[in-house]
């Protein structure tokens, strides 16, 4: 099927010590294949995955690159220690682009074997760039080393059936089907700027195509636009030492320590291996950390139908191994199977969806006020076949929701879609909209950022109130947490560098309940060290749960509990093992700093990555509504009286809403502050000479880029 | 008045460990406990009890997302 418009053949590299030394370039303009090397200048500056990745993109791009500019590239890479199978969550595949809801360089990464299968074929890196004629498919074949670019208008769009034809069309048979990746976006990623990408694998107990999602910032829509239907990969003889590691003894040593605590303590910690990450649902609620509304609240009552139980008993298949790449022991990537579609083009099929994470069901339950386990498993799945984001879908139309429910928008300029909280059909309705491109699905996709502007010019809403309630920072939609109680994660969403995820960052306990973090300078602290650790998983490959969603045993008698310090042990053992070099944890956090403070020059290169650019809605700092602040009455009087010395009874509540405003806005302030200083920032959030020059990164390139901004 | 992760709590006659963790909510499992400095094993929870003016640090740990 589709004819072949190019075929390229090469050498597969060997790997030394976790790099191929390769990396592939697809200009699909033209069709142009090259191959480059991966210097050493690179290995020294960027490790790998994001780290490479952002470097090729800073080289493809000019500062009034555009998403849907040819030269902007989607480049993927798995990084150093991708592929080992001795550790858990070593398979994540990093992708860099500039994203159409930001307009600066996103960051996303995937499970799934799409990159390591990638690395094995000899490819640490792959970019592509340009804008293909027609819809083209990108094979693969590492074994035998081959690049096939092939015409694809005949395949179908949805994900779940066009990954599982390429891996049945691709496999040689159904013990080959393992050996097959895919990574394809769906119907929804051209009509709006949230769409994902999919990263696929065959799961053979199943006897189905399964995915883990490269999700944020837009990267399936640049995708569409470049016309690519889907990459495959395919790779036979995947081995524990394809890495040919320097030490491979350390690696079976560390390896085998963190599958017995897996083993021991998953069913006493957190569950992972029964429910996954949605078994904090419960807790966020009970701690008023679950956005529910649009984060006006941060729980509710009827939370309990969709508690982890719910999806464990009645949902969710126990007892299979449900990892995302080989060794991987948590295995939380769970699923709902023969799961009975009611809705859309696929009503009545059975099918798997993967899922729910804890994203999907905080932001397609409750914070659409939806209670719903099956609903949500079909959003979940609707989102994941037509290759939409499901974070940005949530927190998009929460905020359309909101929008309607204070008179801002009305049902006619929704096209007729009854769109208000807990209405699942409306909102199932809304996502095969999206995926047809029609009506006010066309809109929705566009994400908050331009539905506000959207919303005031043309339906006359209060600009004000839709700043305060649109949950977005960069252009980019907020992850699925309520957090007004936390200054710390307030900076941890807004000062992320490519928005508000909360991949740098997760310090709502740290700060808000052990009360380990008081001062501004703490929290610049904590809000320096999380981020420049958790990049470091995207430099070489790392899933960030195995982590700390388990920790050992004796993890309490050490000094800083909450960073896990003999699993950061682990990963600095790993690492040495594999390469050969003898980095310790403050070298890990220098390689993270490097490549961080390139992404945030990269921003500054590219229009955004100011101050100006790090401001959150008030929604996300403190009460915007009456009801809101009514809701949590006792703790912001108490707050009034003890922080600002005001008395509550003699106030009122419209002027106790403002005062409290203002105080949390110049807590804000001083935040920002204090997290520049000690990320080695100007006050206007730009990373200075002398901070570069310490780390290593005073390349002209980049202080060509701060220095008139001093 | 006892002490809970640095700031002032209401002690009540009789508080323990659990009794506290339950009046608080503080349902997350991944937790250590430590009175006066000393850790506190999950088995005793029920038993061990809180007397007034004791510095009680409950350290929720999770700090990943
Ligand atoms: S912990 Fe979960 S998401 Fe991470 S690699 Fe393992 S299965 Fe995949």
């Amino acid at each position: 099927m589709g004819a072949i418009l190019k075929e390229y053949r090469y050498t597969p590299a060997k790997i030394v010590r976790g790099y191929s030394g390769k990396s592939l370039y697809i200009n699909v303009s033209d069709l142009r294949i090259e191959e480059k090397t991966i210097t050493e200048f690179m290995k020294e500056k960027f490790t790998g995955g994001k780290g490479f990745d952002l470097w090729y993109l800073w080289n493809a791009v000019i500062p009034e690159t555009r998403w849907d500019s040819p030269e902007n590239e989607i480049v993927m890479s798995v990084g150093p220690l991708g592929g080992i199978t001795q550790y858990s969550g070593t398979g994540k595949t990093l992708v860099a682009s500039i994203s159409p809801l930001t307009d600066i360089p996103i960051d996303s990464n995937a499970g799934g074997y799409f990159g390591p299968l990638l690395k094995f074929s000899g490819w640490d890196a792959f970019e592509l760039q340009g804008k293909a004629e027609k819809e083209i498919i990108i094979f693969i074949d590492g074994n035998n080393g081959l690049i096939e670019i092939k015409e694809a208008e005949e395949y179908p769009e949805d994900s779940h059936v066009l990954a599982e034809q390429l891996t049945r069309e691709y496999a040689d048979d159904e013990n080959d089907m393992v050996n097959v990746s895919v990574v394809c976006t769906g119907s929804a990623a051209k009509h709006g700027f949230m769409g994902m990408l999919n990263f696929s694998f065959y799961d053979p107990r199943r006897q189905t195509v399964r995915f883990k999602q490269a999700a944020r910032g837009g990267l399936g829509t640049i995708l569409c636009d470049k016309k690519i239907k889907a990459l495959v990969v395919k790779y036979k003889g995947v081995t524990p030492n394809l890495n040919n590691a320097a030490d491979l003894a350390t690696i079976n040593k560390v390896g085998v320590k963190y599958h017995k605590e897996m083993h021991d303590l998953d069913s006493k910690q957190n569950k992972m291996r029964q429910i996954g990450t949605a078994n904090t649902v419960m807790i966020m609620s009970q701690y008023d950390l679950l956005p529910t509304r649009n984060f006006q609240t941060g729980g509710d009552p009827e939370v309990v139908k969709i508690a982890p139980e719910v999806f464990i008993n009645e949902w969710l298949t126990q007892g299979l191994h449900d990892g995302c790449w080989y060794g991987c022991t948590m295995s939380c990537a769970k699923c709902a199977d023969h799961f009975l579609l009611t809705s859309g083009p696929y009503a009545g099929e059975r099918v798997t969806v993967d899922g729910p994470e804890y994203e999907c069901v905080a932001g397609l339950g409750a914070n659409l006020g939806i209670f719903d386990p099956q609903a949500i498993l079909e959003e979940n799945f609707y989102c994941d076949t037509y290759g939409i984001d499901l974070i940005s879908f949530a927190t998009c139309t929460a905020f359309i929701m909101e929008c309607r429910q204070r008179g801002q928008i009305t049902q006619e300029q929704m096209g007729g879609l009854d769109l208000r909280f807990g209405n699942k059909d409306a909102v199932l309705e809304l996502l095969h909209l999206m995926s047809r491109g029609e009506g006010f699905g066309r809109l929705a996709g566009l994400g908050i950022r331009k539905l506000k502007k959207i919303f005031v010019e043309e339906f006359g809403a209060d600009a004000d109130l839709l700043e305060d309630i649109g949950m977005e920072v960069k252009g980019l939609e907020y992850a699925e947490y309520a957090h007004k109680e936390s200054l710390a994660q307030q900076g941890g969403f807004a000062l992320a560098t490519k928005g508000p995820q909360h991949d740098e960052a997760w310090l709502i306990f740290m700060d808000m309940v052990n009360k380990q973090i008081p001062t501004f300078e703490d929290k610049a602290n904590a809000l320096y060290y999380f981020p420049m650790f958790r990049t470091w998983f995207g430099l070489v490959g790392l899933c960030k749960l195995p982590w700390n969603d388990i920790v050992p045993a004796d993890n309490h008698k050490t000094s800083e509990p909450a960073k896990v310090p003999e699993h950061v042990q682990n990963y600095v053992d790993i690492y040495n093992a594999v390469t050969g070099e003898d980095i310790d944890k403050d070298e890990l956090i220098l390689q993270s700093e490097r490549v961080y403070q390139f992404q945030r020059v990269f921003s500054v290169r590219m229009g955004k990555g100011e101050r100006k650019d790090d401001y959150a809605p008030y929604r996300s700092l403190g009460p915007v509504s009456r009801e809101e602040y009514l809701s949590r009455q006792d703790l912001y009087d108490k707050q009034l009286s003890e922080l600002q010395g005001l008395d509550p009874e003699v106030i009122d509540l419209d002027e106790k809403i403002a005062k409290l405003r203002a105080y949390r806005e110049d807590q804000y302030e001083q935040l920002m502050d204090a997290v520049y200083r000690r990320r080695g920032w100007t006050m206007n959030g730009i990373p200075t000479p002398e901070r570069l020059r310490e780390i290593g990164m005073d390349l002209p390139m980049l202080l060509e880029v701060v220095e008139p901004k001093l | 008045m006892i002490r809970l992760n640095t700031e002032d709590y209401p002690w009540k006659s009789g508080m323990t460990v659990r009794s506290l963790l339950d009046e608080k909510v503080f349902t997350f499992r991944h937790i250590i406990v430590r009175v006066n400095g000393e850790y506190v094993p999950e088995e005793e929870y029920e038993t061990q009890l809180i007397q007034d003016g004791d510095d009680v640090i409950v350290l929720h740990l999770m700090a990943g997302g």
